[in-house]
């Protein structure tokens, strides 16, 4: 790869200001190689180092089908959830004017300050045995913690912010013009936003979408704590890579790794491909 | 149904699923933190364990956002004002470890400075392995605060000022730092935040050892297994204060600064 | 339609932007709102269109009462400064708008769209999108998109404000015959006095949230009620608490001494074509200045450094 520092073209001039130049160049494409990309590179090798067949095998294996599916159905329902009510609170964000907006921004930031693990345990004080609505739940057979609908709660937890956050700084670019001229046209508020606001936001909002998507594919803490982590029923992708690494099968933890790194890398394909999109990005 | 009544319909909807979702958990872990009392609560906090584990959090994040302030800054330098073939795609993949699931991030590294790897390093169960894998963790921030605003300082300033006979160094000091400062302190404050509570990069390769590795977000899932929830909740409610404290302090600093420019 | 507006008030928190305001503007009219910036003509407009609720009073469109009534069911087509054009649809569809969300039927829409492009002269423009037209076609798609659900009223706010002086001076003539054309009650705000006398019937002069005087644009001109109003609508010379026009301070030959002159030093001549403003001082030491035409100074021989003589109009004075 090109990032590789050895094979940086080197500048042949005397210049100090040159040779400065590649020094930096050098020093910032090696810590990135070292930290990020050599690691990276190092599983897919270490996957399929000893072939395809042992890959194969480790992706076929029913936890693992069943965690890739456990993961999908996660995904399914915390994403179009967080990406529905996250335009809600974009909206109220920045069009709302009510008492207790700063309150609504602090709700939806406070993933971003709450450890994973945080977010699992009050959860479980909550929906868990000897939470607040524990005896209530357990009285009606209905299993919160130690069981999907938890993990629902956890991965739509911590994925919460990211379309209300990428969608509030182009709602307010879009400003409320074309919005008051489509009512004046006679559109009421559901063709409004229907065929105005969101069209024009519509970029802020996929953008939004895929980080969430990413975030709820991912998450491990949170879901850690609520699931029980039961083989075969509460293992989603990431917490069955644990599992397979302190069983000490470690084909099969880098071929999930590997599987997930993959979903990460399309994450990042989609994200560039998008911020060309929307010109005015602000910075993550 | 009206616009108005399915407005409110709306809202209600999103005031029930943010109380399900956010608010109500977060009011039953400070109910439960605070549960016996502040002296209970403290008499959690201080013990020897908990303490070490939130000295450790706290120390290492200083490291680890000193590091990143450093490295973000160059990158992102070296992003704008540098040129090189490949630049596109290792700018891009500055961002992979926000996709990246922190699990597999620990299981990445360790896959290159665990035992057997190709460098004959072993970090694992180390205080430096905790550092390398919230240094992944957090290397976008920095670097993704500076680049927009070193962008937008089209090196005019510089010119200027080199023109007038400064060098390199004091240019830098003087023209391009303080105005990147802002940029900084806002990548190293999400940094921070960040650090405090990262818990699946460093759970495979910090091995987890009391008074050594173990980290607060650790140490409180060590507690939640325990079933000892009391401090579990306790040290929960501290780390999330530093983080609240830190972004909080971040937000009325931007906002003084944008009032100061305007 | 004739629009009734009684008893308006509007605070933005602390600041009063309309206060008391009554206005009324006949069917058909084409009125100017005229007045500085943060003087309550954008926001009377708003009002109008039910894009802002009163904080009390009332406003009327033709017999309906319309105070509470949500902008899209009062029937008015709205201008905005910076076009507000529908992005991501074409010129068509953004003329269409206001015809599909009343689900009139496609053939009609159609023709609808077609007849009004002609109007604005976008015909061939249909299939582009907003960001392919300049400033003025943008304001001209806007303007037929508001015409076209026929609406009883039309506003426009700033309509001209974006654009460059040529531009707008083309557009003003043409929203002028556009009206002779059509005939809607049409209101729009200005800060440009220029534009105000030279395109609407009756102008309204607001101040800080006031109306200051509405009349005719050579009423207001001839007979302003206050100082605001003269100083605001036309050039004015100040002379403590007097004002006069300057195209009637007058030059006089040399050596007319008749009652009523007095002597003055040019300081100034700036020539603007055929008009040349003459800067002057009075004997008294006070600075005018005088607009004459180019005839009048090469007629008298006007130079920077002269001494001569002019005659100042009664001034006007208006009671505090």
């Amino acid at each position: 790869m090109s990032a590789d520092p050895a094979k940086v073209p080197v500048a042949a001039s005397g210049a100090s200001v040159k040779a400065s130049r590649l020094g930096l160049r050098t020093v910032a494409l090696g810590y990135l190689f070292l930290l990020l990309l050599l690691p990276v590179a190092m599983i897919f090798y270490r996957t399929f180092e000893h072939g395809l067949e042992p890959v194969w095998k480790a992706m076929t294996e029913p936890n693992a089908v069943h965690a890739f599916w456990l993961s999908i159905e996660l995904v399914a329902i915390a994403v179009p959830l967080n990406t529905v009510f996250g335009i809600g609170i974009a909206l109220l964000l920045e069009r709302g004017s009510f008492r207790g907006r700063w309150a609504l921004g602090l709700v939806v930031d406070l993933p971003f300050a709450i450890s994973p693990v945080v977010v699992g345990l009050a959860l479980v004080l909550v929906y868990g045995q000897a939470g607040w609505f524990g005896t209530w739940l357990s009285e009606h057979g209905i299993d919160v913690i130690f069981s999907v609908p938890g993990m629902v709660l956890a991965t739509a937890f911590v994925s919460l912010p990211f379309v209300a956050r990428e969608t509030v700084p182009v709602l307010h670019e879009l400003g409320t013009d074309s919005e008051e001229a489509a009512a004046t046209l006679g559109a009421n508020a559901w063709q409004t936003f229907w065929r105005v606001t969101l069209p024009a936001i519509r970029w802020g909002v996929v953008y939004g979408v895929v980080l969430t998507t990413a975030r709820a594919l991912g998450e491990f803490g949170a879901v850690s704590v609520v699931s029980g982590r039961i083989e075969g029923q509460t293992q989603q992708l990431p917490l069955y890579v644990q599992d397979r690494f302190e069983n000490f099968d470690a084909t099969g933890a880098y071929t999930a790794a590997v599987v997930l790194a993959l979903l990460a890398l399309a994450t990042l394909l989609a994200m560039n491909l998008l911020t060309r999109r929307t010109r005015s990005r602000r910075a993550v | 149904m009206g616009a108005r009544s399915a407005s409110l319909l709306g809202r209600g909807l999103l005031g029930i699923y943010l109380s399900v979702l956010v608010v109500l958990p977060i009011a039953a872990l400070l109910a439960r933190s605070s549960h016996g009392g502040l002296s209970a609560f403290w008499r959690e906090v201080s013990s020897p364990e908990a303490q070490a584990a939130i000295k450790l959090t706290l120390g290492v994040s200083v490291v680890v956002v000193i590091v990143n302030g450093l490295f973000g800054t160059l990158i992102a330098w070296v992003m704008v004002r540098d040129e090189f073939r490949g630049k596109k795609v290792v700018n891009a993949l500055i961002d992979l470890p926000f996709a990246l699931p922190t699990i597999v991030a620990g299981v990445v590294l360790l896959a290159l400075y665990g035992k057997g790897g190709p460098f004959g390093v072993d970090i694992t169960f180390t205080r430096a392995a905790v550092v390398m894998a919230l240094l992944f963790v957090t290397l976008p921030f920095v670097a993704r605060s500076v680049q927009p605003v070193l962008l937008e300082l089209d090196g005019s300033a510089e010119e200027a000022a080199a023109s007038l006979g400064a060098g390199r160094l004091t240019v830098f000091r003087r023209i391009v730092l303080p105005a990147l400062t802002p940029a900084i302190i806002s990548g190293i404050a999400l940094s921070f935040a960040r650090a405090l509570g990262e818990f699946g990069s460093v759970v495979l390769i910090s091995g987890n050892l009391p008074f050594k590795t173990e980290v607060g977000s650790v140490y409180i899932f060590g507690q939640i297994q325990n079933e000892n929830l009391p401090a579990a909740a306790a040290v929960s409610v501290v780390l999330m204060l530093f983080a609240l404290v830190v972004l909080a302090a971040l937000t009325l600093f931007t906002r003084s600064r944008s009032k100061h420019v305007r | 339609m004739a629009i009734e507006v009684r008893d308006v008030t509007k605070r933005f928190g602390t600041f009063t932007a309309l206060d008391d305001v009554c206005l009324r503007v006949g069917d058909g009219a084409l009125t100017a709102l005229l007045g500085p910036s943060g003087s309550g003509k954008s926001t009377l407009l708003r009002i109008i269109a039910g894009l802002e609720t009163p904080d009390s009073g009332s406003v009327q469109i033709g017999e309906e009462e319309v105070t509470r009534a949500p902008a899209r069911a009062r029937g008015v087509g709205f201008v905005f400064q910076h076009y507000a054009p529908f992005k991501h649809m074409t010129v068509a569809d953004n003329v269409a708008f206001g015809l599909k969300v009343r689900r009139r039927p496609k053939a009609e829409i159609h023709a609808r769209v077609e007849e009004l492009l002609a109007l604005v002269r976008l015909d061939g423009l249909a299939e582009r999108y907003p960001s392919q037209l300049s400033g003025g076609q943008q304001q001209r798609m806007a303007l037929a998109r508001a015409l076209a659900p026929e609406p009883k009223v039309l506003l426009l706010d700033e309509p001209f404000g974006a654009l460059d002086a040529q531009v707008r001076a083309e557009l003003r003539e043409w929203l002028r015959r556009l009206h002779e054309e059509i005939h809607v009650t049409t209101i729009f705000v200005t800060h440009d006095q220029e534009e105000a006398m030279e395109v609407a019937e009756q102008i309204v002069v607001m101040n800080a949230g006031r109306i200051e005087q509405a009349g005719a644009p050579r009423e207001l001109y001839e007979a302003p009620r206050n100082e605001f109003v003269m100083s605001f609508v036309g050039p004015v010379n100040r002379l403590g608490d007097a004002f006069l026009r300057p195209h009637d301070i007058q030059i006089l030959p040399g050596g007319d001494s008749s009652p009523g002159s007095t002597e003055a030093l040019v300081r100034r001549v700036v020539h603007l074509g055929f008009e040349v403003r003459v800067e002057l001082t009075l004997q008294d030491g006070r600075d005018v200045w005088a607009q004459v035409t180019r005839d009048t100074t090469q007629e008298l021989e006007v130079e920077e450094g002269q001494i001569l003589t002019v005659r100042l109009p009664a001034p006007r004075v208006f009671a505090a």
